[in-house]
């Protein structure tokens, strides 16, 4: 969200070191630079995303409607919707508990908590879902237990929720951390004082202040838990109809050669990428806004 | 309602923030807490509030020990000095904040609400800025209204950090004399923090100056003003001029010359720091003169009723600056001239102790 602001204010910026003389460059340079960002651009953005669709499309209509509505697809949609609709609540809970516990209170161990929360970012997904089976798996500190409970979780839907909302935990908390300790503490001391009790203060003041970037966070919290890949296929085990979700149902169908059925379920997590996309970028044009408000009150 | 503090002691790890204040707020009485930054006026403030805790001692509301009341139930005003109002509520709910929030049994009905928030924007002369947000108001109109929302829920004090502290000098001054005579009107129990001296000895009716956690003297802005008890005191409320000098008899030797002193319960040989205000000051022209301390003009600044003139001492003295201040027509008079050597006479000089010198 940051980017963001810096990129809607930079505008009129950029525009005005643009026009000045002394400090714009030569066009040779400029059109230079712009041509290597745009053949970047093109050849390993565009050109993919392009490809997914082409190739999607390659045997008709048909063909591709046909790769959808498959059972194995069509449960592959329904898993990564629910491990999405799982995670996301889940997600919302921790991180604004964790950013609200950094930033209004003080206690030891503080910076600790911060980077632990940055764990799953800085580690492999593939070691995160080895850690679940090390840790749920049969051979697992759990797993004797497990087994004579009759609890399944690796190799079962719980073990690709549970990676799902491991690889996707910093996402709220990451973006509202910043957020709340810049916001500082002065309107809920405010509310309090005024009678507030703590949920109403939450509800009534903290809420409304945070909820563009509460917003961001849940978008990108869902684009992840629905394209996750590396920590899932290691819990998942590849149970096709059970266990696949859609990025582990593409893997499948591309390994067995079915290409036109692998780039027509790619294509419909292309999709969900776009309207991601779309979504982010509506919420940053909000989330700028009452940024700048914000600035406007403060100074 | 009274307030009393009672030998209240915060620590902020090795930093001493309130050293044992006592102190006593009798009703309807506006109380500045006067000091500058770091002093703890804003620590105390907030601790009569109960939105900061006291490591020992007592806060008492109308007589009762208020130390383990949460700050909902104790019913004060606060004024914040960036003014805290809730961003995304128009200047209508913020101010209807605090009814709102009342549990079900005590809340006002919608209509009460509505009359009591119009009343008091009434009341700050805001009326008409219902409908806005706060990021439309100017930074004056901001704190009047951030004052309507901390009197709705009719506070038995009001409590204000810094409120005119981050105004610009004009608006300041017009809100200062606009809060004296609310509160005239009011009659609410009032402290406010401020490290502007001429802000505290304008509006308030007492003054209590407050240096490094402690309580340096407290009194009418009138008292503090003409007979300050410390040191700090005297160099805090307005310009000032000090001597540093050793007491011999009935005089004050600083360097060559002597400064005429009444008597004093001064030891002979004292080290002691004279203090006389830049209107305290007259200048002696007369080159025979023996009297006052030797300075040479400096600068003379004469565009108003009254003249600055601005000296650098000479003979024991030196390095040090001098602020006198005398009529325009006793500047002609005397045909004070850059780079003149005077003499300055003190008309009424204030002797304390040099601090760590006695011991």
């Amino acid at each position: 969200m940051a980017g963001a602001t810096t990129m809607h204010l930079g505008g009129n910026h950029a525009a005005r070191f643009e026009n000045k003389a002394a400090t714009s460059e030569t066009p040779l340079v400029k059109w230079t630079i712009l041509a290597i960002a745009l053949t970047f651009f093109t050849v390993f953005l565009l050109m993919p995303l392009i490809a997914v669709f082409v190739e999607a499309f390659r045997k008709g209509w048909e063909t591709y409607v046909t790769a959808l509505v498959d059972p194995d697809a069509l449960s592959a949609i329904k898993l990564t919707l629910l491990a999405a609709a799982v995670s996301v609540p889940l997600n919302l809970v921790f991180g604004v508990a964790a950013a609200w516990a950094i930033a209004k209170f003080e206690f030891r161990g503080k910076q600790f908590l911060i980077t632990l929360i940055d764990l799953p970012f800085s580690v492999s997904p593939v070691i995160a879902g080895l850690v679940f089976v090390l840790i749920f798996g049969a051979q697992g500190w759990f797993g004797s237990w497990l087994i004579d409970n009759d609890i399944k979780i690796i190799f079962a839907v719980p073990g690709i929720v549970l990676a799902t909302v491991f690889v996707t935990f910093p996402f709220i908390a990451r973006e509202l951390i910043p957020l709340m300790q810049a916001q500082g503490k002065e309107e809920e001391e405010a509310a309090v004082v005024l009678g507030a009790k703590g949920w109403q203060v939450f509800w009534y003041v903290t809420l409304p202040n945070i909820k563009w970037g509460l917003m961001y966070g849940v978008i990108l919290t869902n684009a992840r838990a629905m394209g996750e890949f590396g920590a899932v296929s290691v819990v998942s085990g590849h149970i096709r109809g059970q266990t696949n979700t859609l990025p582990l149902h593409v893997e499948i169908l591309y390994n067995e050669y079915m290409f036109s059925a692998a780039f027509a379920v790619a294509s419909l997590l292309a999709l969900l990428a776009l309207v991601t996309l779309v979504i982010k970028n509506w919420v940053e044009h909000q989330a700028a806004r009452s940024y700048r408000d914000t600035q406007e009150s403060a100074s | 309602m009274s307030i009393q503090v009672k030998n209240i002691h915060k620590q902020f790890g090795a930093f001493t923030a309130l050293d044992d204040i006592t102190l006593d707020f009798p009703t309807g009485e506006l109380v500045a807490l006067l000091g500058p930054s770091g002093c703890g006026k804003t620590t105390l403030l907030r601790i009569i509030a109960g939105l900061e805790q006291a490591d020992s001692g007592q806060i008492l509301l109308d007589g009762d020990d208020a130390s383990s009341t949460h700050v909902r139930e104790r019913q004060v005003g606060f004024v914040f000095q960036h003014y805290a109002l809730f961003k995304h509520m128009t200047v209508f709910d913020n101010v209807a904040f605090g009814m709102r929030m009342k549990p079900r049994g005590q809340r006002p009905s919608e209509a009460k609400i509505k009359d009591k928030v119009h009343e008091l924007l009434k009341l700050v002369q805001l009326d008409w800025l219902a409908d806005r947000f706060p990021s439309q108001l100017s930074g004056g109109q901001r704190q009047r209204i951030a004052l309507a929302r901390a009197l709705a829920v009719e506070p038995r004090v009001l409590l204000l950090d810094e409120p005119f502290g981050a105004l610009d000098a004009k608006v300041r001054k017009e809100l200062r004399r606009w809060l004296r005579k609310l509160h005239d009107e009011l009659h609410i129990t009032s402290i406010f923090v401020t490290h502007d001296q001429e802000e505290a000895l304008e509006v308030a009716d007492r003054v209590v100056l407050m240096d490094h956690g402690k309580v340096e003297q407290i009194g009418t802005p009138e008292e503090v003003y003409r007979h300050p008890a410390t040191p700090f005191v005297y160099g805090f409320l307005g310009s000032v001029n000090f001597f540093h000098g050793r007491v011999e008899g009935e005089t004050v030797r600083v360097g060559d010359d002597t400064l005429p002193h009444e008597p004093h319960d001064f030891d002979h040989g004292a080290e002691v720091v004279a203090f006389a205000r830049p209107h305290e000051l007259d200048i002696d022209t007369d080159p025979a003169s023996t009297a006052g301390i030797a300075a040479r003009i400096n600068r003379v600044l004469a565009f108003g009723v009254t003249a600055r003139v601005e000296l650098d001492g000479i003979n024991g003295s030196t390095g040090q600056h001098f602020e006198v201040e005398i009529t325009r027509e006793r500047v002609l008079e005397l045909g004070l001239k850059d780079g003149q050597a005077v003499r300055l006479i003190p008309s009424r000089l204030k002797v304390f102790e040099r601090e760590g010198a006695s011991a």
